[in-house]
């Protein structure tokens, strides 16, 4: 069985809504744009106060941007006919993209449930360069990421391209989202360059609860993240919704365990990690492996990610939130693992462990495609972007903090010292008050 | 004997800990301080709210000196907290009158030199 996404784009002839897989995928839609959201609190606790609702924006602002180009044009490129490598433009501006069947459910709740899918993918590069990236530029960025990396590799695995034509599985988006986002986020933070108190002085967490309550949100909304991929309210949706349940319990404990022998505590910032790493973990291969396979997958998971954000940390890379780490190697393993775990029985094709290593040769392949292609054009649209805009902030607004000097905000303001503007002053501020006169001798 | 108050930005605060180790200058206090020394004030604006804000984040640092670590305190301050902007800060020394350790009762001269050479 292939892919369900890639199932849908291939039986457009199937004429039935069935309301229960309709209903399900509305209650999904609404789980998965949470997540971004929640994302926001995951990368907001991490980050130094001055810089939070910066932080918090960059998932928000998605949206916005990343959502409306999805719906006139993304769409469209990823999923409508096309060539093995993109779409066409057939669905542009939602043209045809109605209450009629596609699959089972209504075309545009199809495509707004896909839509979240990019909205968070975009958001999850923001990661790897906080701190110091300014705001409208890495809006300019992941818009057009939407539009050349993503749309393609959306399109090469689930609409009908080349990949998922060769068979590679990926059930909800390993490869599409996790691999895509996280190698994206390994070049970006590259180009970008290292935050300048980066290995010279401890840039700690500001808000560890936030952190916690993004992962804990973030859980809750991958099971319409990975429920929803099976399109339908079936058994196939219940396998993976229940291998999302179990499998970061499995990379919970490990990680924890880890932990503890590392440093002696079990963290708080290590556990909400382990969470989301689990969770990406297991997302290629939700509908695929049975559910003891999936708490393996999460177990196996912890290893890899654990090590490389220990590994990254003492690099003169600044991944700034180990997006790398966490999405880019947990999707590797994860798809990789899928290769191994994957069985006939529960839905998938059959894996290394039931006598299939050619499936795991295929989703080496995809995931090396899109490792790949992601990483060298994050590289060209960057170094494009340098081109006619600053991408950075300067050196005296990274240190002031990107709230004030991007949003003109703060994320915990005490009021004190602020003057209130009437509006006829508007236009006056900001004025110096006092410009001190140089000491004459 | 003489009590060095400093007041700068906070983002120069690991810089300027890190010259004043290298200046084997031992005991300080840092507090976080509200201030305003003649910067350009920024707006902020939340919904139909605009405001000016005139008290920038600041820190404070207090460090008492025995007469000859005077010099080598202010410069390793002057030099670290530096970024040539208006808003950089000020440096001021006082005069003290009596300095009393608490743990021992030693008082002045012998109060403000550490107890143990560090790294002896």
């Amino acid at each position: 069985m292939t892919s369900p996404h890639l199932l849908l784009a291939l039986q457009d002839a199937v004429p039935a809504l069935v309301p229960a897989d309709t209903a399900w995928i509305l209650v999904a839609t609404a789980l998965v744009l949470l997540m971004t959201p929640a994302l926001a609190f995951f990368y907001g606790g991490l980050v130094r106060s001055k810089n939070s609702l910066n932080t918090m924006m960059m998932s928000y602002v998605a949206l916005g941007f990343v959502g409306i180009l999805w719906a006139l044009v993304a769409y469209s490129l990823s999923f409508s006919a096309g060539t093995p490598w993109l779409g066409g433009f057939s669905n542009a501006f939602l043209n045809g993209v109605d209450l009629a069947p596609k699959g089972t459910i209504p075309h545009l709740l199809f495509m707004a449930y896909q839509g979240t899918f990019a909205i968070i993918t975009a958001a999850l590069i923001s990661g790897a360069v906080v701190e110091r990236m300014r705001f409208w530029p890495y809006v300019v960025f992941i818009s057009v990421w939407l539009l050349l990396v993503y749309a393609p590799v959306a399109h090469w695995v689930w609409g009908g391209g080349w990949l998922g034509t060769l068979g590679v599985l990926d059930f909800a988006g390993g490869t599409v989202v996790h691999i895509n986002a996280g190698v994206s986020a390994l070049v970006a933070a590259a180009v970008l360059g290292t935050r300048k108190d980066y290995g010279r002085q401890a840039i700690l967490p500001h808000n560890v609860p936030f952190v916690l309550l993004g992962a804990g949100l973030l859980w809750f909304g991958w099971f319409g993240f990975n429920g929803g991929s099976a399109l339908a309210a079936n058994g196939s949706a219940a396998l993976a919704f229940t291998n999302t349940f179990l499998a970061p319990m499995a990379t919970l404990v490990v990680w924890s365990i880890l932990d503890t022998v590392r440093t002696g505590h079990v963290t708080a910032v290590g556990a909400a990690t382990g969470i989301v790493v689990g969770l990406v973990a297991i997302t290629p291969a939700a509908g695929f492996v049975s559910p003891v396979g999936a708490l393996a997958l999460g177990g196996i998971a912890a290893f890899p990610s654990y090590f490389m954000i220990l590994f990254r940390s003492r690099t003169r890379l600044d991944d700034s939130l180990d997006v790398f780490a966490g999405h880019g190697i947990g999707g590797l393993t994860g798809a990789l693992l899928t290769g191994v775990f994957a069985a006939k029985a529960w839905g998938g094709t059959d894996g290394l462990l039931a006598g299939n290593p050619a499936q795991f040769g295929k989703q080496a392949l995809g995931a090396g495609a899109s490792f790949v292609y992601a990483g060298v054009m994050t590289f060209v649209i960057l170094k494009v972007l340098g081109l006619v805009m600053s991408l950075r902030a300067d050196q005296k607004s990274e240190g002031l903090g990107l709230d004030v000097t991007q949003h003109g905000e703060e994320a915990y303001s005490s009021g004190e010292g602020s003057i209130l503007v009437l509006p006829d002053e508007i236009a006056t501020v900001p004025v110096p008050v006092a410009v001190p006169i140089p000491a004459t001798r | 004997m003489h009590l060095i108050v400093a007041i700068f930005r906070p983002e120069k605060l690991n810089e300027v800990l890190e010259a004043l180790y290298r200046a084997e200058v031992r005991g300080l206090t840092v507090s976080r301080v509200m201030g305003h020394g003649g910067e350009t004030e920024h707006a902020e604006t939340y919904r139909g709210t605009t405001v000016k804000v005139a008290l920038q984040e600041k820190v404070r640092l207090e460090i008492g000196v025995s007469d000859g670590f005077v010099e080598p305190t202010v410069k390793a301050i002057l030099a670290a907290a530096r970024t040539g902007e208006v808003g950089d800060g000020k440096v001021f020394v006082l005069d003290l009158a009596q300095v009393h350790r608490i743990r021992t009762g030693e008082r002045d001269q012998a109060a403000v030199t550490p107890a143990v050479k560090v790294g002896a």
